[in-house]
């Protein structure tokens, strides 16, 4: 097979994969390697769909030998399949890196055989490109579920990032949808991952040279809108992923209809949840940027996020007793509980407040969206002059802020007779 | 008494600009103009014309940590770089400002000054970063050849990265707005003026791989996510004509742009 074609075929099942970042490694490049990583990662391209392009993100093999039903590359779906070699794959990654195409690479695989056997060729990719290629440019890998651990590790010491994705937000509906998959088989090399990067964190402390076990954290993905758990589930498990598995990442992906399966969404007229996704996003940020916990967005009353209005507005909205917040005198983690203020205009605002006070004009500068926050700040104890609104009005005022991100609704006939009203 | 009110004439390089605070300080002028060679109109401000002298410039420049600070001198260097209009002239009014306060002076991000050049100064590193991802190099003859153009002057901060990410290979990047181009290969670099740059044609190999890539990227979008304005707004389409991805024709040297620029008129002609 051409190599065009096996690239086509391997791209494209590898595509609903969502994370491609490159970030969390330092590294420059050393004489007789090519390649180095970027802390903040580097956006090479950006796709038809608005998303990322940083890395060669493609499969070792579509063969798999499971029947996971909302999977393209699932056993019973007639499809082209391919398999790259170790040596094809080393090429094609080091001639577009030489290029500036990409970043580095992102090597996943549909379990071909065994997950043993799977994990074997991918770290016969990886050596190879190691060690005979030298590269130093950023390896995302994927950990298979099942393989034997010594497996997992040797692949975690040529990768830089690990990750293994959850796939489905609870262990029943795994249970439905891929029976070939455990939830304890999935969390174990987690667990694992977790520990290596702990004990090669300790090593490199007391020897330089140690080897690093994936130095630039794992990751982890599921996909949204198959099944019917609700955000504060979502959110709730995240939670958990990030304080028991130190996560870097949490990737939430909409359910794009690719199966015919009784189990799923009928794929005719259905809809991805992809305003779902964006508010899960932004909640997600909240978490690990803004101090902020599963159980403050949304609770038992409140399962789901509010599509029309993102989460930290509508936290701010149920809150209107912490508000407002004096700019002059609030600090770190009050400002960043004000919308409109993200964590670099909030760190400015410390910084600024030291040399004078700061006014409505002022905060412009900073960077403040004010749109959003002038209904939530005071500046030496003043609000915005001009400004009144009441509490309803502000829903409103919101509301009409996020109006072009969400679907217009349908006109209705008014009725006198309608029991809803 | 107030500094007389001149129009600095210099010849547009840093050490230039550095000597030309120094003579204003000797001369005690206040400049409030600056003009390069390239700029023909004249001013009604009685001219200073200013000969760059190293030594003055590097005792300015030395004085840039102290009274300043590294930040201060960092957005200061960094601020030369930049396309923000009459920058000489916001530079002169921030190290103005720097010498008088003294290095706790870059906390004020509310003051006019500080924002103008702190605003201008980012936008030059956000412009490096994107360039950083969207700079596309062609292999030929086994040199990495490429060209970018950017509104800001990046190459200087794009060096250390390319020179990082390829240690051992010898590169040329084209800067087509301000007519320069780095040159690097292990161990030395320089940054130099390029009159007229034409990359030779590619060979079959270098073919072979714009089309894999090009292939690659139309497979990797998703068709249920399409969503042109986000892409807009992560690439804006400016950068669009440089990349490998959205070329047509694949004989061309190196992607091309469509010949836009009007040329040089002699205005006394």
């Amino acid at each position: 097979m051409e190599l065009l074609d096996e690239l086509n075929i391997l791209a494209d099942a590898a595509k609903y994969d969502a994370a491609c970042t490159s970030s969390g490694l330092d590294r420059s490049g050393r004489p007789g390697t090519a390649g180095s990583t970027m802390m903040a990662g580097c956006c090479h391209s950006f796709s038809a769909d608005g998303r990322c392009i940083s890395l060669l993100k493609v499969l070792l093999t579509n063969f798999c030998i499971y029947d996971c039903q909302y999977c393209i590359n699932r056993r019973s779906n007639d499809l082209p399949r391919a398999a790259f070699t170790p040596r094809e794959l080393c090429e094609l990654t080091m001639g577009f890196y030489r290029r500036n195409y990409i970043e580095g690479l992102f090597l996943s695989s549909a379990v071909i055989q065994t997950p043993d056997y799977t994990t074997e060729q991918m770290i016969e990719t990886l050596r190879l490109l190691r060690e005979e290629y030298r590269f130093g440019g950023y390896i995302h890998a994927k950990a298979i579920p099942g393989a034997d651990p010594l497996l997992t590790h040797r692949l975690g010491l040529l990768a830089d990032r690990l990750s293994v994705n959850i796939e489905l937000p609870s262990a029943q509906s795994l249970a439905l949808l891929a029976p070939d998959k455990k939830k304890g088989a999935i969390l174990a090399p987690m667990g694992q991952i977790r520990d290596g990067i702990t004990v090669s964190k300790q090593e490199l402390k007391v020897y330089r040279h140690a080897p690093r076990f994936a130095p630039a954290g794992q990751s982890t993905q599921m996909i949204v809108g198959a099944t019917g758990e609700s955000d504060r589930h979502i959110l709730s498990l995240t939670q958990g992923l990030y304080d028991k598995y130190h996560l870097k990442r949490v990737f939430y992906s909409a359910y794009m209809p690719v199966s015919t399966s009784p189990l799923l969404p009928a794929p005719q007229g259905f809809q991805p949840p992809l305003l779902r996704e964006h508010r899960l996003y932004q909640a997600d940020w909240l978490l690990r940027f803004y101090h902020f916990r599963a159980e403050e967005i949304l609770d038992e009353g409140r399962p789901d996020l509010d599509l029309r209005m993102d989460p930290k507005c509508c936290w701010a909205l149920r809150h209107l007793e912490f508000f407002p917040v004096e700019v002059n005198r609030a600090d770190y983690e009050a400002l960043l509980r004000v919308p409109g203020i993200g964590v670099r205009s909030a760190r400015r605002i410390l910084t600024a407040r030291r040399v004078g006070p700061l006014t409505f004009e002022g905060l412009k500068r900073l960077g403040v969206v004010l749109k959003r926050a002038q209904y939530f700040l005071t500046c030496s104890g003043r609000p915005l002059r001009g400004l009144k609104v009441t509490e309803d009005g502000l829903l409103r005022h919101l509301l009409a802020l996020e109006a072009p991100a969400l679907v217009p609704e349908e006109p209705v006939q008014l009725s006198l007779f309608d029991s809803a009203v | 008494m107030p500094w007389t009110q001149v129009c600095c004439c210099y010849d547009g390089s840093f050490p230039g600009f550095l000597t030309c605070v120094f003579e204003s300080y000797v001369h005690k002028e206040e400049p409030v103009e600056f003009r390069t060679p390239e700029d023909l109109s004249c001013s009604l401000y009685p001219q200073r014309t200013v000969q760059t002298h190293s030594a003055h410039a590097q005792r300015v420049y030395r004085s840039l940590e102290g009274k300043l600070g590294r930040e201060g001198r960092e957005l200061f260097v960094q601020g030369f770089l930049t396309c923000l209009p009459e920058k000489e002239l916001w530079l002169w009014r921030f190290l103005r400002m720097g010498y008088d306060r003294g290095p706790a002076f870059t906390r004020n991000l509310t003051d006019p000054i500080v924002d103008t050049v702190r605003r201008a100064v980012q936008h030059l590193n956000s412009e490096a970063h994107q360039y950083k991802g969207f700079t596309r190099f062609s292999e030929l003859h086994g040199i990495l050849v490429g060209e970018i153009e950017p509104k800001n002057r990046v190459l200087p901060l794009l060096r250390p990265h390319f020179r990082g990410r390829y240690p051992g290979e010898n590169l040329v990047l084209h800067d087509r707005t301000h007519q320069e181009a780095l040159f690097s290969r292990p161990r030395e670099w320089a940054i130099l003026p390029v009159e007229d740059f034409r990359p030779g044609p590619p060979g079959e190999e270098e073919l072979q791989y714009r089309k894999l890539w090009r292939s690659f990227y139309d497979t990797i979008a998703i068709e249920g996510r399409y969503n042109p304005q986000c892409r807009m707004t992560h690439m804006p389409k400016r950068y669009w004509a440089m990349m490998t991805e959205f070329q047509k024709d694949w004989d061309t040297a190196l992607p091309q742009l469509p010949d836009t620029s009007c040329p040089k008129k002699d205005p006394f002609v």
